[in-house]
C-alpha cells in the first residue's frame, strides 16, 4: 500500500468517526424525544390541565395549579426581564461600543448568561423569602427574571450589530437625535432579531426548576396570589419524579411531554425567523426532484 | 416679527425636549446596562457572601474545603464531598464530551453537505434547548434502569478483574451512581461544546485550508494541521465553557447522583455535588449555620464557574481578535 492511499485511508477513516459522533448525538436527541412521546403521550388527558392534584396516594386529578402558576411566573418574569435586557442590550451596542469599561461589562453579562440557575435562587431566597417570611410566586418571577435579563442583554447586542452602520450614519444626517435613530431607524431594523433573542430567553427559563425550588415553591391549592407560595410544572415534576406513587410518575411524564414540546417549538420558532434558511434542505430536495433552478 | 420670535421659541422647544430626551435615554440604559454587567454580578456574590458569614466564621476556609463531614444534626459541616463530587462528574462528562464535541463540530463544518448542515446543527441545538430537568427526568426512568441491569453489569464482568481499573467498578450496580450522572451531564455539555468549537472552524480563513489543500494534504491532515492548530485558544475555551456549565447542572444531577456525602469509592457508588445538596437541602435547614454552611458551598460554586467561565470567555476572544486583523 503505498503512502498516499494509506493517507487518503487514515483520511476517510478519521472523517467517518466524526459522522459517527454526530450520529451519536442525534442518537441522544431521538432517545430522549422518542420516549418522552411514547410515555408523555400515554399519559397525556384533558384531566391533567383542569383538575387539581388529590391529595397524595389517591389515584386521579391533574395539575391544574402548576400550570396556571407556571404560566404567571413565566409571564411575569417576561415583563420583568424583557424590558431591562433590551435597555442593558441597545446602550452595550448603541453608546457602548468604544468605552472600554462597557464592552468589559458586556463581558460579564455573557459569562452571566452560564451561571449556575441554582444560585440565583439562593440569592432571590436571601433578599425576597426570607424577609417576608414565606415562599412567594413573586419571587420566583424574579429569580427567573434576574436568570433571563443576561441572555436578553446579550442577543440584543448582538442583532442590533448587524444593523449597518450607514443605516444610523443617514439617519444622524438628516440631523435626527440619537433617540430618534435608536427609536426609529435601529430598533426597527432589528425588530425580528430582539424578537428572536425575547423568545430563546422565554425558552430558555420556561423550562427552569433550580431556581424556583426555594423561591416560588410549591402549592397544591389554584392561587393567583403573588404573595402566596406558587406552584409550577418543573418543581411539581421535581417533587412527583422523588415520590412513591405510579400516578404521580405518570403525571410528570405527560408534564414533561407538554413541557418540552412548547420549549422546543418556541426555540424551534425562534430559530426560523432568524434563518429562514432552516427550511433550505425541503427547498433543495424539491428543486432537485424538480430539476427546476430556483433562487 | 412675531411670527419669527414664535418659531424661534418653538425652535428652542423642541431643542430642549430633544437634548432632555437624549440624556434622560442615555442614563437609564447606561443604569441597566450598568446593572447587568456590574451591579448584578456584585450584589449577588456580596449577597452569597452576606449568607454565609456565619460559617466561614465557624469552618474557616481551607478546613472547610477538606473536611468530609457533613452532619446537619451536629451542625458540623465540610464541604469536600461535595465539591470532589462536582469535580469527578464534571472531569468524567468532559471527557466523554469533548471528542464527541469536536467530531460533531468537524462534521458540520469539514464534512456535511450544505442542505443537510443546518439538520445537523438544529438537532444538535435542540439537545441544548430542552429543559434538564427532563434530562433528569429520563435519566432516572429510562437510563438509570438500563445502566443497573444491562451496561453496569457488563462493565464489571469485563472490566472487574482488570488491576487498578476494576477498582472503578466496584459494588452494586443500582444505576443512581457517578457512572450515569456524568453520561447525562456529557450528554447536556455537547452541544454548548460543539457550538463553540464549530464557531471557532468557522473563523479560519479558506485560504489557508486551501493552501494546505493545494500543498496535497488529505481533509484529515488539513484539519489536524491547520484548523486545530489555529482554533487551539477557541476549542480550550469552549471545553472551559462547558466544563462551567456542568458544574452549575442541577436538576439532571439532582435525580441521578443519590444524594450521599461521601466520597465515592468507585464509578458505581452514589455521591453528591454543590447543586445536588442545595437543591436537597435548602428548604430543610431548619438552623441559622446549616443554612449559613450551604450558602458557603453556593458562594464558593459561583467564584468558581465565574473565574472559569471568564477564563473560557477570555481565550475565545483572544482567538476571535486574531481573525478580525
Amino acid at each position: 500500500m503505498s503512502r498516499k492511499t494509506r493517507r487518503k485511508l487514515f483520511s476517510n477513516f478519521m472523517l467517518f468517526v466524526s459522522f459517527l459522533t454526530a450520529a451519536y448525538g442525534i442518537f441522544w436527541l431521538f432517545w430522549i424525544l422518542g420516549s418522552l412521546f411514547i410515555n408523555g403521550f400515554k399519559y397525556l388527558s384533558p384531566e391533567l390541565v383542569y383538575l387539581d392534584p388529590t391529595p397524595p396516594g389517591e389515584e386521579g386529578g391533574g395539575l391544574r395549579p402548576a400550570f396556571v402558576g407556571h404560566l404567571i411566573i413565566t409571564s411575569l418574569a417576561t415583563i420583568i426581564g424583557v424590558p431591562i435586557g433590551i435597555m442593558a442590550g441597545i446602550y452595550f451596542a448603541e453608546y457602548g461600543r468604544n468605552s472600554k469599561f462597557f464592552m468589559t461589562l458586556r463581558q460579564i453579562t455573557d459569562i452571566m448568561v452560564s451561571t449556575p440557575s441554582i444560585l440565583m435562587g439562593a440569592v432571590v431566597y436571601a433578599v425576597l423569602v426570607r424577609p417576608v417570611g414565606h415562599f412567594n410566586g413573586f419571587s420566583g418571577a424574579v429569580a427567573l427574571a434576574l436568570l433571563m435579563l443576561p441572555v436578553i442583554a446579550i442577543t440584543t447586542d448582538e442583532m442590533l450589530k448587524l444593523v449597518p452602520k450607514e443605516m444610523r450614519e443617514a439617519a444622524y444626517a438628516l440631523g435626527a437625535y440619537r433617540w430618534q435613530v435608536i427609536k426609529n431607524v435601529v430598533m426597527r431594523a432589528a425588530k425580528v432579531g430582539i424578537l428572536t433573542g425575547v423568545i430563546l430567553g422565554v425558552a430558555r427559563i420556561a423550562g427552569e426548576t433550580a431556581p424556583l425550588l426555594f423561591t416560588s415553591f410549591n402549592n397544591n391549592v389554584l392561587t393567583f396570589d403573588l404573595g402566596d407560595p406558587m406552584a409550577s410544572l418543573t418543581v411539581t415534576m421535581f417533587n412527583y419524579v422523588m415520590g412513591p406513587y405510579h400516578y404521580w410518575h405518570q403525571q410528570s411524564w405527560a408534564a414533561a411531554f407538554i413541557l418540552t414540546m412548547s420549549v422546543l417549538l418556541l426555540s424551534i420558532l425562534a430559530r426560523v425567523l432568524l434563518h429562514r434558511n432552516l427550511l433550505e434542505p425541503l427547498f433543495y430536495i424539491v428543486r432537485s426532484i424538480t430539476g427546476k433552478k430556483g433562487g | 416679527m412675531e411670527n419669527v420670535a414664535e418659531a424661534q421659541k418653538s425652535l428652542r422647544e423642541i431643542k430642549t425636549r430633544g437634548e432632555f430626551l437624549e440624556r434622560f435615554l442615555k442614563i437609564s440604559l447606561g443604569f441597566w446596562a450598568l446593572f447587568a454587567g456590574l451591579l448584578f454580578p456584585i450584589l449577588a456574590g456580596l449577597i452569597l457572601l452576606y449568607e454565609a458569614r456565619l460559617a466561614i466564621e465557624e469552618f474557616g476556609f481551607i478546613h472547610f474545603l477538606t473536611y468530609t463531614n457533613w452532619d446537619p444534626v451536629r451542625e458540623d459541616f465540610g464541604a469536600a464531598t461535595m465539591i470532589f463530587g462536582t469535580v469527578v462528574s464534571t472531569i468524567l462528562s468532559m471527557l466523554i464530551a469533548a471528542p464527541v464535541a469536536i467530531g460533531i463540530a468537524i462534521f458540520i463544518t469539514e464534512l456535511a453537505p450544505n442542505w443537510f448542515k443546518p439538520i445537523v446543527s438544529t438537532a444538535v441545538e435542540l439537545l441544548a434547548a430542552i429543559p434538564s430537568i427532563i434530562y433528569g427526568l429520563w435519566g432516572f426512568f429510562i437510563l438509570a434502569p438500563i445502566m443497573a441491569t444491562k451496561v453496569e453489569p457488563w462493565l464489571q464482568d469485563k472490566l472487574g478483574d482488570v488491576p487498578l481499573i476494576g477498582k472503578l467498578f466496584q459494588g452494586a450496580p443500582t444505576g443512581v451512581d457517578v457512572l450515569t450522572t456524568s453520561l447525562v451531564l456529557s450528554i447536556m455539555i455537547i452541544p454548548f461544546m460543539a457550538a463553540v468549537v464549530r464557531d471557532a472552524f468557522n473563523m479560519v480563513p479558506p485560504i489557508m485550508k486551501e493552501s494546505a489543500y493545494g500543498l496535497g494534504a488529505t481533509k484529515w491532515e488539513v484539519i489536524r494541521k491547520v484548523v486545530i492548530p489555529y482554533t487551539a485558544s477557541g476549542i480550550a475555551g469552549g471545553l472551559i465553557l462547558s466544563a462551567g456549565r456542568a458544574l452549575g447542572e442541577t436538576m439532571a444531577v439532582t435525580f441521578l447522583a443519590g444524594n450521599r456525602p461521601e466520597i465515592p469509592k468507585s464509578l458505581l457508588a452514589p455521591f453528591t455535588t454543590i447543586t445536588v445538596a442545595l437543591a436537597n437541602q435548602f428548604t430543610e435547614a431548619d438552623t441559622d449555620v446549616y443554612l449559613s454552611a450551604l450558602y458557603y458551598v453556593g458562594l464558593l460554586l459561583y467564584l468558581v464557574s465565574f473565574t472559569m467561565l471568564g477564563i473560557a470567555k477570555f481565550m475565545v476572544l483572544r482567538l476571535e481578535k486574531r481573525w478580525k486583523t
